[in-house]
């Protein structure tokens, strides 16, 4: 097998490796040694290390975000937002992307090895939450010699290490980005996250999460986790103008448990092409992860507490038709930031294409980003492309 | 206030006078602000920590591009979430009488701002009365072309309902203009009851009763 454990390991990526004497503490009260982080960078850093954009990638994302997948082959997922000209233009930005801890394509995580037995984690992994994400990516930045990011900047779940960046680190962040995303994981979505951990440890090959040591894979289960997820990802319009109720290769029902739709065909590749890139331990932290996350119970109950006296300045964004994430929760981040006198913007972008949208083409998502993160450069001085 | 003329990218008679009003470097909410014309000059030529309110999102990508700290919302709803005094001035733009309650939202503004800038048609005028006492029907001028079925406009008020509010709210006027149809400013040292029949468009001023500016 497989090119999983080796990017695991030994990722095709630029790594950052802790000495043992740097420990990350994990808000659980555990601490992880010899820490691994894997990142990719665009662009150049400038010579005032003032056009630093750090990009959060979300629950299934890594740190290929505008390079070709090393396991997939496939372009990275949002290419389309990040590179020359575009609008995170990599001409005028230095850009960084790390496998979140936890992760399984190169940060420390599940399928990493355990220093201490030599094997892969599997469950003795420490449960890890957004703002241990967040911490280490912040000794990334420092080892990077990067004082303040110019942006942070995610989408989903990577949006919960923006908020969390903004609120832990504040005087780090220039300007801040959360897209689709919420300052606390609602109950119908640790609910959703709950069946998709089901299903991988219902799966016998999840072997109590020894799997990589036994040899075996869980790949039903973490498939059908995938699928559920990604139902959840779409709405239904986007689904009915896609699939509707076409059948797939064939014009009649079979009377069978064939994948007769075209929508069921489509969800099973979601599922098959996802297991091919997925550690299923991963899968069950990092939903974890997202579901311990609690900006406002983490400052004593109030959300404008977690972003008080903040000079960063703030643009959320949120789609109509998003159900997962909905503008409602973008909003409440809002009201909190106004609450705490921070400069915000907030525009929630027609579009019937679900949670996802964020990582398709939105030319609306892609002028907002444009105009926000130039006018934090103008202000901070930061040169034009090409100066 | 300042004698230096608005920009020419600002070219709304009402938002030239706003742009007269407000200081530099102060701190600017500008509440239902569409593409940000106002608030963009404000901040380029005054320096002014320029915050907007829109509820098109249209208005909010076209003010986000601009580089401006604007939220999608309404002034109903919106204002409450902001703490008390946060802002020098806040302006309401030809807004107020499409909100479903002025008054509180006056109040709002008041609370989050030491001044308040409110522009708004005048139902007074002698056009809208003209065509009421002659035609029996919901006035429909150039300016104000919706019928009374589809206007965005829910509450209507003359320049003088708006003086008695201000009255009731215990706002003290600082300044107070009348425009007429073409954007000029009417005769300053006429009465209220003139204004009420010659402005267009009353932009007022506002300050808290206690508040000095």
């Amino acid at each position: 097998m497989n090119v999983r454990v080796n990017e695991a390991e030994d990722p095709n990526s630029l790594t950052l490796r802790l000495g043992s004497g740097e420990t990350l503490a994990l808000e659980s009260g555990a601490r992880l040694d010899r820490l691994q982080i894997a990142y990719q960078t665009y662009g150049a850093l400038n010579a005032d290390r003032s056009n630093a954009i750090l990009v959060c990638h979300a629950l299934t994302g890594d740190q290929h975000v505008a390079n070709d997948h090393p396991v997939t082959g496939k372009a990275g997922w949002w290419v389309s937002m990040i590179g020359p000209g575009k609008p995170i233009d990599t001409d005028r930005f230095f850009v960084i992307c790390s496998n979140v801890v936890g992760g399984c394509m190169g940060s420390t995580g599940p399928a990493s090895g355990n220093p201490e037995t030599g094997e892969p984690y599997g469950t003795d992994f420490p449960v890890v939450t957004i703002s241990d994400m967040v911490r280490a990516q912040k000794l990334l930045v420092d080892h990077l010699g990067i004082g303040t990011l110019l942006a942070v900047i995610g989408g989903s779940m990577g949006g919960m290490q923006v908020l969390a960046w903004a609120s832990l680190f504040p005087e780090r962040v220039f300007a801040a980005m959360p897209i689709a995303t919420a300052a606390k994981h609602s109950a119908q979505n640790i609910a959703f996250h709950e069946v998709g951990r089901q299903a991988v440890m219902a799966d016998p090959d999840w072997r109590r999460g020894r799997y990589r040591v036994e040899g075996a894979r869980p790949v039903k289960g973490l498939s059908v986790a995938r699928m559920a997820a990604h139902i959840t990802y779409l709405s239904e319009p986007a689904l009915q103008r896609k699939f509707g109720r076409k059948f797939q290769d064939r014009d009649a029902p079979t009377f069978s448990f064939d994948a007769d739709f075209q929508v069921e065909s489509y969800l099973r590749h979601q599922g098959i092409t996802f297991v091919e890139r997925f550690d299923a331990n991963s899968y069950l932290y990092l939903t974890r992860a997202m579901d311990y996350f609690d900006l406002a119970a983490d400052n004593g109950g109030s959300l404008a507490a977690a972003f008080a006296r903040t000079k960063t300045r703030f643009c959320l964004v949120s789609f109509t038709s998003d159900w997962l994430f909905p503008t409602a929760d973008s909003r409440q981040v809002v009201h909190a930031l106004n609450a705490a006198g921070a400069s915000v913007s907030f525009v929630e972008i027609e579009s019937d294409k679900g949670h996802d949208a964020f990582l398709l083409e939105e030319p609306n998502l892609f002028a907002t980003t444009r105009g926000f993160l130039d006018a934090a450069a103008n202000a901070r001085g930061v040169g034009k492309a090409g100066t | 206030m300042s004698t230096i003329l608005p920009p020419d990218t600002l070219v709304r008679p009402d938002h030239r006078l706003v742009w007269n009003m407000i200081g530099e470097g102060t701190r600017v909410l500008d509440v239902g602000c569409g593409d940000g014309t106002l608030l963009d000059a404000l901040a380029r030529t005054k320096n002014v920590d320029a915050r907007g309110i829109e509820i098109s999102r249209g208005g909010v990508a076209a003010c986000v591009a601009k580089g401006l700290a604007v939220i999608q919302g309404d002034a109903d709803t919106d204002l409450a979430d902001y703490p008390d005094d946060c802002f020098d001035f806040v302006v309401l733009s030809q807004t107020l009488q499409a909100t479903h309650r002025p008054r509180a939202v006056l109040e709002q503004m008041l609370r989050i701002g030491r001044n308040a800038v409110v522009s708004f048609p005048n139902f007074g005028h002698w056009r809208m009365r003209t065509h009421l006492l002659i035609h029996g029907t919901m006035p429909v001028t150039e300016h104000l072309p919706d019928t009374w079925y589809n206007t965005p406009n829910i509450h209507f008020c003359t320049i003088r309902d708006f003086v008695e509010l201000a009255e009731e709210l215990k706002a003290r006027i600082v300044r107070a203009d009348a425009l007429d149809a073409a954007g000029r400013a009417v005769g300053v040292q006429m009465p209220w009851w003139f204004w009420n029949l010659m402005g267009e468009q009353g932009i007022f001023w506002l300050a808290r009763g206690e508040a000095r500016v």
